[in-house]
């Protein structure tokens, strides 16, 4: 495969804001001391106005959103994924979710991709947390070019909405001026009959470089790019059980309550098969370079490649 | 205050307490004590400070309130419905399946209600996102939040308070409802809030104290509120956890409890006593 560019969905979401702060008058952007890291401050270079610093307080910044978004604001309430879904988690869910408030909550550093910061920072269980919540839309890009259709999305969706970027610079493999992005449908990105592979976030140019290795070994794999995970797209999800047989899962972030747990959920109730999980395997993570983690952690096209013929082989 | 005017409020803040009585008495659960607590200081506000719309409870320039110590949901709905929100009658479905009277505050369904409350620590915060609101649009509505004195041990609260007094809001007021009670005992004996004067006044706040159950102070209190400037006030009031019902009065016990029909019969005959006596 051609090299592709890359870039972090952080920088993408900061971008993104930026650019669409002109078309939405009654978007702002909330933060919590972290406006370099989560690239807030590309907005807030533009839109000085706009921008409110809340402080180290992500609980509070959750409320003030709410109070926000109850007078007609559309509020993006930005943190890492770990103080975002992790700390404020009873504020979103209880002055937020409850009221279901039109407020957007802009998580970067998500998964154990945080790198040398260490496992106190390394959010594997946010998809998990926001899923919980009735009422709430969970996204998760995977690369730029989603990640920024994901923004413009969530602005025009009423209701909370919880986006989950990354720190490390993934491939653009989305062509921005074809890509269509809607919430809550799943992208089949290439066909095949033997294994559905499903992925989210980073994971999806993984399972793509997967698939093609695994043409060579003759195996056919369907790509399945989740993005929404919540509301998930059941409908192609059924549609691949049915079709494949069997399903192998992958994203970076905890093999509970993820999208592995939700593709579970969805086909034993449906059409029961197989299903296997690639993420993270219930542990916290550790400090290190994000390329030799995801690799450690099996959150690579290796592992896919592996755990996909293993699969096959026990068909 | 005048005379006329205070009569009226002392009726209504009367009639107030019934409500909450009948709603905690039919729902056969709740927080009396603290409702009662604030019955003054709502009934004040919905009826001489607040601009409200009960015909169009949603109008964007109306003042704001939050009733941040949210579990005292039986003050805010007896108070709504007395100002016409909704009709006095439905205080009977509290906490009932089916009721929109939930169990605390839930703007989603009951007119009037502003923000969603009932965690403790959360509605200060949400208060705040609203003064800013208005301020970045150049609103001129105020916000009107109450907390309890127990609240005041949530951190949120003073991340809260550090935001409202860093960003000017001084069209933000709050009132702590200092009535010394929590559930499991005196404030000052379960984890100490005191002094809350002096903790507000090195957040940045402007503090004003105020007997809750006097309506010139009350007014009084509120008025000077409303001429400070660049910096957000708190309204510190002492006030009687159970005020109006004998047997409540500073009882803990009564924090979260429902009357049974002989308690119900007592604390309505009391009310009524009053409100002869008042409607002289």
């Amino acid at each position: 495969m051609a090299d592709l560019v890359k870039k972090a969905t952080r920088e993408s979401y900061g971008e993104a804001l930026a650019a669409l702060g002109d078309k939405y008058e009654n978007l702002y952007v909330l933060d919590a001391d972290l406006a370099g890291a989560t690239k807030t401050g590309i907005f807030k270079k533009k839109f000085p106005d706009r921008h409110i610093d809340c402080g180290i307080a992500e609980a509070d910044m959750m409320g003030i959103a709410a109070g926000m978004a109850s007078t007609g604001k559309i509020p993006f309430a930005s943190s890492f994924a770990m103080f975002a879904a992790g700390r404020a988690y009873e504020i979103v869910r209880n002055s937020i979710g409850y009221p279901h408030l039109n407020v957007k909550i802009g998580a970067t550093h998500a998964g154990i991709s945080v790198g040398e910061d260490g496992a106190t920072h390394q959010c594997n269980e946010d998809l998990a947390l926001m899923r919980t919540i009735p009422g709430m839309t969970v996204i998760n890009p995977a690369d730029d070019t989603e990640a920024r259709a994901a923004v413009e999305a969530a602005i025009l969706h009423d209701g909370p909405v919880y986006i989950r970027f990354g720190r490390l610079a993934v491939p653009i493999f989305n062509d921005p001026a074809t890509y269509k992005f809607e919430i809550g449908k799943g992208v089949q990105l290439r066909d095949g009959s033997d294994v559905t592979i499903i992925a989210t976030g980073l994971m999806v140019y993984e399972a793509i470089k997967a698939a093609e290795e695994l043409k060579n070994d003759g195996i056919s794999a369907r790509v399945i790019n989740i993005h929404t995970i919540k509301p998930l797209d059941k409908e192609l999800v059924v549609k691949a059980a049915k079709e494949t047989g069997l399903i192998v899962t992958a994203e970076e972030h905890s093999i509970i309550g993820g999208l592995g747990a939700a593709v579970c959920e969805a086909v034993c109730e449906e059409c029961p098969v197989k299903v296997v999980r690639i993420g993270v395997n219930d542990v916290f993570g550790h400090s290190g370079p994000a390329a030799d983690l995801l690799k450690e952690f099996g959150l690579s096209s290796e592992n896919i490649v592996a755990t996909v013929k293993k699969a096959v082989a026990e068909k | 205050m005048d005379e006329l005017l205070k009569k009226q409020l002392q009726i209504t803040a009367c009639k107030v307490r019934m409500g909450i009585i009948e709603g905690v008495y039919n729902a056969k659960s709740g927080h009396p004590g603290g409702s009662l607590s604030i019955a003054d200081t709502l009934t004040y506000l919905y009826f001489a400070k607040l601009h409200v719309y009960p015909d169009n409870p949603k109008l964007p320039d109306r003042d704001r309130f939050v009733l941040s110590k949210g579990h005292t949901a039986p003050a805010l709905y007896s108070v709504l419905a007395h100002r016409g929100f909704f009709p006095v009658e439905e205080l009977k479905t509290l906490r009932h399946i089916g009721a929109r009277l939930q169990g605390h505050p839930d703007m989603k369904h009951i007119p009037g209600v502003d923000m969603t409350t009932g965690s403790l620590g959360q509605g200060i915060s949400a208060a705040c996102g609203m003064a800013l609101s208005a301020k970045l649009s150049g609103d001129t509505y105020n916000v009107y939040a109450v907390l309890g004195d127990g609240e005041l041990e949530e951190g949120q609260v003073w991340e809260a308070a550090m935001f409202a007094a860093h960003y000017k809001l001084d069209n933000l007021v709050a009132v702590v409802d200092n009535n010394g009670l929590q559930i499991d005992g005196k404030i000052s004996d379960v984890c100490s809030p005191y002094p809350i004067d002096e903790k507000f006044k090195a957040f940045g706040w402007h503090v004003v104290t105020m007997d809750a159950h006097d309506f010139d102070s009350i007014e009084k209190a509120f008025n000077e509120a409303e001429t400070i400037v660049n910096q957000p006030t708190v309204i510190i009031q002492t006030s009687v956890k159970g005020k109006g019902v004998s047997y409540m009065e500073n009882q803990v016990s009564w924090h979260g409890s429902a009357p049974n029909t002989e308690q119900y019969e007592q604390a309505m005959s009391e009310l009524k006593a009053q409100l002869k006596e008042l409607e002289g």
